[in-house]
C-alpha cells in the first residue's frame, strides 16, 4: 500500500555478511534467551512484512499462524516425542496449509474487509485452541522437550540452541529477501500499486496474492515453531489477537515495506518490553498503543525508512 | 412436562432472549461501524473500547458520583461524544488522505490505550452494576419468566436502531449524510459544511456504542476486556451482513444473536464459534455479505 519502491538495487551481500557477523557475536555480548525472542519475532514480522509492505495485505490474524506453528510443534515433539527438526517441519507446514484455507478465503474481499476477515478467522483459531483438547486450554503446552537436533546437537545448550534460531532466522530472512527481489515479487508489488492494472495486464492477481499469503504464514509458523521450542512453551498468549497487533506494530515501528525495518521493529519492542516489564508492569499495553498512535501520526516511514529518507535526502543535497 | 427437541422451554426461550439481547448490540455496534465507515471510510477498531467506557462511566458515576442509571444512559453517550470529537478532530482527520488502513491502525492504537487504562485501575474481573429499581423483577409469560430489564434492553436497542434508520433514511440530515458519503465534493461546493458533519458522524456513532456500553452494564459484568470479545464478533457479522444498508445491518445482528442462543442450547461447544463459522461458509457462497454490494 504506502511505502517506496525496492529502494537501492545493489548487491545485498554485504547487509547479509553484517548480519552474519553481528549475529555469531551477539551471544556474547547480550543474554542468549533475549536474542533468541529477538529473532523469532524478527522473523515473525520479516513474514508480515511480506504481505502488508509488499502486496498492500493487512492480515489482522497473523498470530493464528504464529501460535498454531508453535502448538503442533509443541504436539509433535512432546506428545509424539519426535525430535525437534520434526516438530518445526510439521509446525512450519501445517501452518502454511492453516494460511492456505485462511488466505483462500480472505482474498476473496480487499482492503479494509481483508483486515477484519483475518482477524476473525484468527479468533476461530483461538477459540479452538482454547477448547481442544490436546492444547492445554488455559496452561498451553509446557515443558515441550528442546531435544537433540538430528540426534547429535544438544539443544539444552542455550549457546546451540541461539545458533540454529540464528540460522532458522537467516534462512527465513534470505528467502523473503530473493522473493521480493524476484520477479515474482516485482509483479506482488504491482499489485499493491495498481490492482486493475495488474489484472489487466493478464497476471492472475488472486493465485499471486494467495500464493505470498501462504508463503507469509509459512513464515509466521516457522517462527513460532522455533518460539516453542526455545521457550519450551506453546501458550494462548502466541494466538492472542494482542500478538497480531504487536506484529503490526514491529513492522510499522520499524518500516513497512523495508527488508530490514520488521527486524529492527522486533529488536525495539521486544528491548522495549523486556526494559519496561520490571519499571511499568501492565501499563506496558498503554505504551505500546500509545507507540501505535504516534507512529500512525507522524512516524510513517518507520525507524528504516526515515534513515533511508535521511540518506537519500543527504545524497541529493550534495 | 413438555420439552422441545430435547430442551425445556423456559431454558430455551431463556437463552433466545438472551441472544436477542446479544444481537441487538451486534446490531448496534455494527451499525455504528457502517455509518462512521460510510462518511469517514475509517473501520473503528476503537468501537469496542467505546462500549467498554460507556459501560464504566455509568459504573463510575453510579458507585462513585451517585448518578442512576437513567442519567448515566444520557450522561455516557454525551461523554464518549466528546471525547470522540477530540480524537477526530486531533487525529483521525490527519489521515483522510492516507491509505485507509492507517485509521484502521490509529483506532487499533486507541483501543490498546483505553483497554490498558482501565485494566490498571479495575483488573479484569468484572464490576457489576444493579438493575435499576423500576426494572427490577419480571413477568411471568406462561410459557417463561421475562425479567423486565432484559425486555427493556432489547426494546431500547431496537428503538435507537430505528431512530438512527429514520434520521439517516428519512431526515434532510440524512439526506445531506447519504450525498456526502457519496460525493463529499459536491457537498461541499453546495456550501456545507462536510468536514463538521464528519466529526459529527464519529461522535454519533461513537455515543451510540456507549450506549449500547450503559445498557449491557447490569446484564453483564463492566470489565476492560468486554469491548475487544464484542468488536470482534461484531466485525464478523459486519462481514457477514455487509455494509451497504442499515437495515441489513439490524437484520444480520438479531439472526446472528437468535442463531448463537440456538447453538447454546443444542450444542453448547460451538457457541463461541458459530459465527465466525457462518462468516466463512457466507465468504464461500457470497462473499460482498448478505446485503452488501460487489465492490
Amino acid at each position: 500500500m504506502m511505502s517506496q519502491g525496492a529502494g537501492a538495487r545493489g548487491s545485498s551481500a554485504p547487509m547479509f555478511a553484517a548480519l552474519i557477523v553481528v549475529g555469531l557475536v551477539a551471544p556474547f555480548l547480550v543474554y542468549p534467551t533475549f536474542l533468541m525472542k529477538v529473532l523469532c519475532f524478527a522473523l515473525f514480522a520479516s513474514a508480515f512484512n511480506l504481505l502488508l509492505g509488499y502486496v498492500g495485505l493487512l492480515s489482522f490474524g497473523h498470530a493464528a499462524f504464529f501460535g498454531f506453528g508453535a502448538y503442533v510443534c509443541g504436539y509433535v515433539c512432546k506428545s509424539l516425542g519426535a525430535p525437534p527438526e520434526a516438530g518445526i517441519l510439521a509446525g512450519t507446514l501445517l501452518a502454511g496449509a492453516l494460511g492456505a484455507m485462511f488466505g483462500a478465503l480472505a482474498i476473496r474481499r480487499s482492503g479494509i474487509y481483508f483486515a477484519m476477515i483475518t482477524l476473525a478467522l484468527a479468533q476461530l483459531v483461538y477459540f479452538i485452541e482454547v477448547e481442544a483438547p490436546f492444547t492445554g486450554g488455559e496452561d498451553g503446552l509446557q515443558g515441550i522437550p528442546r531435544g537433540h537436533l538430528f540426534g547429535l546437537i544438544d539443544l539444552s545448550n542455550n549457546l546451540a540452541m541461539y545458533y540454529l534460531v540464528l540460522a532458522i532466522f537467516l534462512a527465513g530472512f534470505w528467502l523473503i529477501h530473493r522473493t521480493i527481489q524476484s520477479p515474482f515479487g516485482q509483479i506482488l508489488k504491482a499489485i499493491r500499486e495498481n490492482e486493475p492494472r495488474a489484472i489487466s495486464l493478464g497476471y492472475a492477481v488472486d493465485r499471486y496474492k494467495l500464493l505470498a499469503f501462504v508463503l507469509s504464514a509459512t513464515l509466521a509458523g516457522l517462527a513460532g515453531a522455533t518460539k516453542a521450542i526455545v521457550f519450551q512453551l506453546a501458550s494462548l498468549t502466541d494466538a492472542h489477537w494482542h500478538t497480531s497487533g504487536e506484529v503490526v506494530l514491529m513492522t510499522l515501528l520499524g518500516g513497512l515495506g523495508t527488508v530490514l525495518g520488521p527486524s529492527v521493529g522486533a529488536l525495539t519492542i521486544t528491548g522495549l518490553e523486556s526494559v519496561l516489564a520490571d519499571k511499568v508492569g501492565s501499563w506496558v499495553t498503554v505504551i505500546m498503543g500509545g507507540i501505535f498512535v504516534v507512529c500512525v501520526l507522524v512516524f510513517r516511514r518507520g525507524i528504516v525508512g526515515e534513515l533511508r529518507a535521511l540518506r537519500l535526502g543527504r545524497r541529493s543535497q550534495a | 412436562m413438555s420439552t422441545i427437541f430435547g430442551v425445556a422451554p423456559q431454558m430455551l426461550f431463556g437463552q433466545l432472549l438472551l441472544g436477542l439481547i446479544n444481537g441487538s448490540f451486534y446490531a448496534v455496534l455494527s451499525l455504528g461501524l457502517a455509518v462512521i465507515f460510510g462518511m469517514l471510510n475509517i473501520i473503528n477498531f476503537a468501537h469496542g473500547a467505546q462500549y467498554m467506557i460507556g459501560a464504566f462511566v455509568a459504573w463510575i458515576g453510579l458507585t462513585v458520583f451517585g448518578v442512576n442509571y437513567w442519567a448515566a444512559l444520557v450522561l455516557a453517550p454525551l461523554l464518549v461524544a466528546l471525547l470522540s470529537v477530540l480524537i477526530e478532530r486531533l487525529m483521525l482527520r490527519r489521515l483522510y488522505q492516507l491509505d485507509h488502513l492507517y485509521g484502521l491502525l490509529l483506532t487499533f492504537g486507541l483501543a490498546l490505550i483505553a483497554e490498558g487504562v482501565f485494566r490498571n485501575y479495575y483488573g479484569v474481573s468484572g464490576e457489576s452494576y444493579d438493575v435499576p429499581e423500576q426494572l427490577q423483577g419480571g413477568v411471568n409469560l406462561g410459557f417463561m419468566f421475562l425479567p423486565l430489564y432484559r425486555a427493556w434492553v432489547v426494546l431500547a436497542a431496537l428503538s435507537v436502531c430505528f431512530a438512527v434508520w429514520f434520521a439517516i433514511e428519512r431526515t434532510r440530515l440524512g439526506a445531506t449524510l447519504r450525498a456526502s458519503t457519496q460525493r463529499p465534493d459536491l457537498v461541499q461546493a453546495l456550501g456545507i459544511n462536510v468536514p463538521l458533519l464528519m466529526t459529527l458522524t464519529y461522535a454519533a456513532g461513537a455515543g451510540l456504542a456507549a450506549f449500547a456500553g450503559v445498557l449491557a452494564a447490569p446484564v453483564i459484568q463492566v470489565n476492560p476486556l468486554m469491548g475487544s470479545h464484542l468488536i470482534i464478533v461484531v466485525f464478523a457479522v459486519v462481514v457477514i451482513g455487509g455494509m451497504g444498508s442499515i437495515l441489513g445491518s439490524i437484520v444480520t445482528g438479531l439472526g446472528l444473536g437468535l442463531i448463537e442462543a440456538l447453538t447454546k442450547v443444542y450444542y453448547p461447544e460451538a457457541s463461541g464459534v458459530v459465527i465466525f463459522l457462518i462468516m466463512v461458509i457466507v465468504l464461500m457462497v457470497r462473499p460482498a455479505g448478505l446485503f452488501g454490494r460487489q465492490a
